[in-house]
């Protein structure tokens, strides 16, 4: 086929599924091929120019922390899935860092032919950061100003870098129908870059990544609470696999009881008042739901199990995806947060560790769809839309992929892959587009996106 | 002058004396002179240790009398009474030597006490030997991929795990639960928890106390082999035993 006709039909099925998947309408979609799906395709993206900032000042430290904006900012944008960013090469020579120098047919007209155009200017002074942005629509010459802000901290790669995200937050807010951008959000993961694993955590973009844990016992499934103040994990212990609590807030183990034999993978309600984890405190491993302080626990599942991996719909506290491997190989299961109406999700294979959108719509998990003796079949993630049970695969041919993780904006996916040769940390747009290494050091597994 | 004859006059005197005494002493015995003071007696000392020979930690009597002594004392021991018996327990041998003091002088005397030590203490018997015995008895179980079921080829080292539990009652023990490395870390933990479980319940319904046995899953965070083909995984799916002591 040559590309041009595979490019046609790739286009017509990206829309043939964009449109399932937001009218939730069922269509068989043919499996052996590659389609892209999310919920902003068939919508066309805001062209957005962005020439770097300029230098408001001569301060020796200003151009390295121009650098870091630049570079942040970009990034952001760039991966958000909201804009179009125009190419830098059809950019004016003369670029603005001020209101009055945008000259508006440079950037309204082709080469550029921009819809928005973002600019500024970052200075140091007295060891004081300003950075000043505006976003024009230049399309709009009459009344072309959408936002501007100014930002102003003590000078610091950190805090140039914040800035960035902060402005690029401001944008996607305004140009990605309201839903707040995750430019500030964390990623905790764990990693044995120390010789044990531990929990780590870092910028949703792979910067300023940092030790949490130092327990030198094995440390797994960090899951970051709602509203940031506390990672709930397991770890071996004196007693086995217990659930365990950092205080971010603290930064310190708070107490959470052992409930005996084997507990893990904790999973907090949209409203971070509960708990779900897998427990075989009474037998067979379980999934059960205790309080946030670990009281008041009662298991959900009954049958042999293993029964691990719950997941909420954040959205209505009402349900729990979660993993079960009752009838042989794990499949994915979801239930009432009481334990009624099971549903089997995934009908072959080796289907593990489900995450529901923030939207409460969508399931993204790692399967292996053909497994067995002669099958090459690689774990790769999903999505599925859970009303019509209908999927999409996202990764293709890339090593091996488990433990996809929803960004609070629904827009993006963190997962690991081993496409590298090894465990590490990727991020993707969740129609499988924009994939980016986020870790680069040790082995790095089970991302967590932080809520907001 | 006048002096001059008077040393003659003492001199004569004197020798006249003396010839007159010399013919005397030849005539009769002269008289005995006054019996001197009896000297102080002197002390007497003896001392004995009965057995003179025992094993480190044993004791033995030690006998001592002394007479007309008033100070008596025992090297490493100090004062003592004059007559006297004491057990003793050195740790190594052991030469008493006692030494009585009296107006009539010092009196020593020696016993000699030969410890011997004892034969090396038997080696500890339960510990080192049961945890050798452990390893060199006890079977680990093999799982088929995805299952926890004891697979019928695994009977016979239950069967043997059993049988060695039960002669060495005190034998307390973890089974550790793993997995291969294909599966997800989660499940798998899951998954190494139900294969551990299972072997514990197969030893229990055997007969083995299961207050004995402890259970942990490892999943596939330690495997025990790390190609990725069949013949290492299935090392790696497996229950394994391992001694507490």
């Amino acid at each position: 086929m040559p590309p041009c006709a595979r490019l046609k039909l790739r286009s017509k099925l990206v829309a043939a599924v964009a449109l399932v998947l937001l009218c939730g309408v069922a269509l068989p979609v043919p499996a052996q091929d590659w389609v892209k799906t999310g919920t902003s395709l068939g919508v066309e993206k805001v062209r957005l120019a962005v020439p770097d900032f300029k230098p408001a000042g001569n301060d020796p430290q200003n151009a390295a922390l121009l650098k870091t904006f630049n570079d942040t900012l970009w990034n952001d944008l760039d991966v958000s899935g909201v804009v179009e960013l125009v190419s830098k090469s059809f950019y004016p020579l003369q670029v603005p860092g001020q209101p009055p120098e945008v000259v508006f047919p440079a950037w309204n007209a082709p080469p550029p032919n921009a819809a928005m155009l973002a600019f500024g200017n970052l200075g140091v002074n007295a060891g004081r950061l300003t950075v000043q942005g505006w976003l024009y629509d230049v399309k709009n010459t009459q009344s072309p100003q959408v936002l501007g802000k100014q930002y102003s901290d003590a000078a610091s790669d950190a805090a140039a870098r914040v800035m960035a995200h902060k402005f690029a937050d401001e944008i996607i807010f305004r140009l990605g129908g309201g839903i707040a951008g995750i430019a500030e959000s964390q990623i905790y993961f764990v990693s044995d870059r120390t010789g044990r694993k531990e929990i780590w955590a870092m910028d949703y973009d792979g910067s300023n990544q940092h030790q949490v844990t130092h327990l030198n016992s094995i440390a797994i499934s960090p899951r970051i609470s709602p509203d940031n103040s506390r990672v709930a994990f397991s770890a071996i212990t004196k007693t086995g696999w217990e659930i365990m609590m950092y205080s971010l807030d603290l930064n310190r183990l708070v107490n959470f009881p052992h409930q005996g034999g084997t507990n893990l993978s904790p999973a907090w309600s949209g409203d971070g008042t509960k708990l779900a984890f897998s427990s075989s405190r009474n037998g067979a491993s379980q999934i059960c739901v205790s309080e946030a302080s670990g009281t008041n626990i009662r298991c959900l599942t009954s049958d042999k199990g293993p029964d691990v991996s719950p997941t909420w719909n954040r959205k209505t506290n009402g349900q729990i995806a979660f993993v079960s491997g009752q009838t042989g190989l794990p499949q994915i299961y979801t239930m009432q947060s009481d334990g009624t109406n099971l549903q089997r999700m995934t009908d072959q294979g080796y289907a593990v560790s489900p995450n529901w959108a923030p939207n409460g719509q969508f399931l993204t998990f790692a399967w292996v769809r053909k497994y067995g003796p002669g099958e090459p079949g690689a774990s790769d993630i999903y999505l599925m839309d859970i009303a019509s049970k209908q999927w999409v695969q996202l990764t293709h041919d890339a090593g091996r992929n488990d433990f996809p993780c929803w960004s609070p904006d629904g827009r993006h996916i963190v997962f690991q892959s081993r496409r590298s040769g090894k465990d590490e940390i990727w991020s993707m747009l969740a129609d499988g587009s924009k994939v980016q290494q986020l870790t680069f050091s040790g082995s790095n597994t089970q991302p967590n996106w932080s809520w907001k | 002058m006048k002096q001059a004859n008077r040393k003659w006059f003492l001199f004569t005197l004197a020798l006249g004396a003396l010839m007159l005494l010399g013919a005397c002493s030849k005539k009769a015995a002269p008289a005995p002179p006054p019996p001197p003071p009896p000297p102080p007696p002197s002390p007497t000392a003896s001392i004995s240790v009965s057995p003179n020979s025992v094993q480190a930690g044993q004791s033995a009597s030690l006998t001592w009398q002394t007479s007309n002594a008033t100070d008596v004392s025992i090297a490493g021991i100090g004062a003592v009474q004059p007559n006297g018996s004491q057990s003793v327990s050195p740790t190594d041998s052991t030469t008493y030597h006692l030494v009585a003091k009296g107006a009539g002088g010092t009196q020593e005397a020696t016993a000699r006490l030969t410890v011997t030590q004892p034969p090396p203490p038997p080696p500890p018997p339960p510990t080192v030997s049961d945890s050798d015995l452990f390893s060199q008895n006890i079977k680990d179980v093999y799982f088929d991929y995805d299952k926890s079921d004891v697979r019928a080829d695994q009977q016979s080292s239950i069967a043997a795990d059993v049988q060695f539990l039960s002669q060495h009652a005190n034998v307390n023990f973890t089974v550790e639960g793993h997995c291969d490395e294909r599966g997800s870390t989660e499940y798998n933990i899951a998954l190494g928890d139900k294969r551990a479980n299972a072997v514990k319940t197969a030893l229990v319904n055997a007969g083995v106390n299961a207050s004995r046995v402890k259970t942990i899953s490892y999943g596939k965070e330690k495997p025990f082999c790390t190609e990725s083909n069949e013949a290492c995984w299935q090392q790696n799916r497996r229950g394994h035993f391992v001694y507490q002591p």
